[in-house]
């Protein structure tokens, strides 16, 4: 199969680099929100378990694009007083700034719901014996918690990413130049519109098989000792 | 907070929600009406059966709505035989151009749950309904798919709300529902997070009264009373 891209092809391939550098960098911040997230609502203070599953409830009923164009559109007043207050009046979240803080906090709301479930999915006797053997509160979640808690979080934190990843998609609407945007611009120079958004679903699609891949080979390492390999 | 504006705007936010909530209703219950058929083929254990419900699953869950979305708005007028054809009414407007997609994606997702739901049966039951002397569609209408609605309602509901916070993407082709209008109102307002607020409150109600509507049609089809295994 031969697609005329009309020389569209190295835009589509930077928008696609553009795509997965917005989908790690999210991943990135949404994976802290989630962990800090579900140590909130697990804690044994309440005003931490309010404050975890109001952030949790909170972003997770509002849409993606919502918080997207909040993010790029309402920030600018707060942004300038922050920069006037450092000296630089010009200051302003660009689109890759607004898109990984939005995707990153809807990530890090559903994220702290899986971490959730796998902490409490730890039997509560390993704890125990941390504390038995003296060890303190830090390492008993660095040490026993976080290791296993990995193995229980992964398939879930697999399906984020990949709803996360289709989610980039909508950042094309403040501007950045990711692969939507790129088909967006295809599209006005030559006016092929099903042709272009085609092969940027193609190019979706790619990502995700890679993603997926990625995912299983994750899986595997996470779960090796679990399994008998025969 | 301007509170006063809000006030004065609140009609607006109603009829984009009115909209919203259209969007959402035609999605989901055509949606499961497509998935049902899908659902079943894709549970098949005949390969050839399962293919083309696997292709067009993986495909509608691959890719993102938007692209989905601009494929149908934008690129089928790219076709002259679309153009010409009866459906070029319809396929022009945002509207239908919204619902279909719209549809056609939490298909996809439906059945997908459905296949979850229909292989989650414990065997027994379906063996049980055969040693009964029920044909085997007997057995699909009244113990396979009665079993696979109650096992699926919980991830049905799931379903519903994203569908609800997709139904955003629309504001994307034109259309005034929720998203779309708050944009608007922005544009002759210049409150960006006041507007956006507003809009926020109306998703989480909706979401809301969607959740409760659900638990009552959980109590309704006696899901808790049914699992017991």
């Amino acid at each position: 199969m031969n697609i005329d891209l009309y020389g569209f092809g190295p835009a589509l391939a930077a928008g696609a680099l553009m795509t997965v550098k917005l989908a790690l960098c999210a991943l990135c911040l949404g994976l802290v929100l989630g962990l800090l997230g579900a140590l909130a609502k697990t804690s044994p203070y309440k005003p931490l378990q309010w404050l975890g599953s109001t952030y949790s409830t909170l972003v997770r009923g509002v849409p993606e694009l919502l918080w997207v164009l909040l993010m790029y559109y309402g920030t600018v007043n707060l942004m300038s007083a922050l920069g006037e207050a450092f000296g630089n009046p010009e200051l302003a979240l660009n689109p890759f700034a607004a898109g990984v803080i939005a995707l990153g906090l809807c990530f890090g709301a559903y994220a702290t719901e899986v971490f959730r479930g796998a902490i409490l999915a730890i039997p509560k006797g390993h704890r125990e014996a941390g504390v038995a053997l003296g060890m303190s509160k830090v390492r008993i979640f660095t040490r026993l918690i976080m290791p296993q808690m990995w193995r229980i979080a992964l398939p879930g934190l697999g399906n984020l990413f990949m709803i996360l990843m289709k989610d980039t998609a909508l950042v094309s609407v403040i501007s950045l130049e990711e692969i939507m945007r790129q088909a967006q611009n295809a599209v006005l120079f030559s006016k092929l519109p099903f042709t272009f958004y085609l092969v940027a679903a193609f190019m979706y699609l790619g990502l995700t098989i890679l993603a997926m891949t990625g995912m299983h080979l994750l899986e595997k390492r996470a779960a090796r000792g679990f399994v008998r390999t025969t | 907070m301007e509170w006063e504006v809000i006030f004065k705007w609140l009609p607006k936010f109603y009829q984009g929600a009115v909209l919203t909530l259209e969007l959402v209703g035609i999605a989901v219950v055509l949606g499961l009406i497509l998935a049902v058929p899908l659902g079943i083929a894709r549970a098949s254990k005949l390969w050839y059966v399962r293919a083309l419900p696997y292709g067009y699953i993986f495909f509608f869950r691959g890719t993102p709505l938007l692209v989905q979305l601009f494929l149908v708005y934008y690129g089928l007028a790219q076709f002259d035989v679309i153009r010409d054809s009866f459906m070029w009414p319809y396929l022009r407007d945002p509207f239908w151009c919204a619902t279909a997609t719209m549809t056609l994606h939490t298909t996809a997702y439906i059945a997908e749950i459905l296949r979850g739901a229909i292989q989650a049966i414990p065997p027994g039951e379906i063996e049980a309904a055969r040693a009964l002397g029920m044909s085997r569609a007997k057995a699909l209408f009244y113990i396979v798919l009665p079993r696979a609605a109650r096992i699926g309602l919980p991830a049905y509901s799931n379903e519903v709300i994203l569908m609800l916070k997709a139904s955003s993407l629309a504001s994307t082709v034109t259309l005034l529902e929720l998203t779309g209008m708050t944009r608007t109102i922005i544009a002759r307002n210049y409150l960006t997070v006041d507007m956006f607020f507003t809009a926020g409150v109306f998703y989480l109600v909706i979401s809301f009264l969607l959740v409760q509507a659900f638990k009552q049609l959980e109590r309704w089809m006696r899901v808790d009373a049914c699992q017991g295994r």
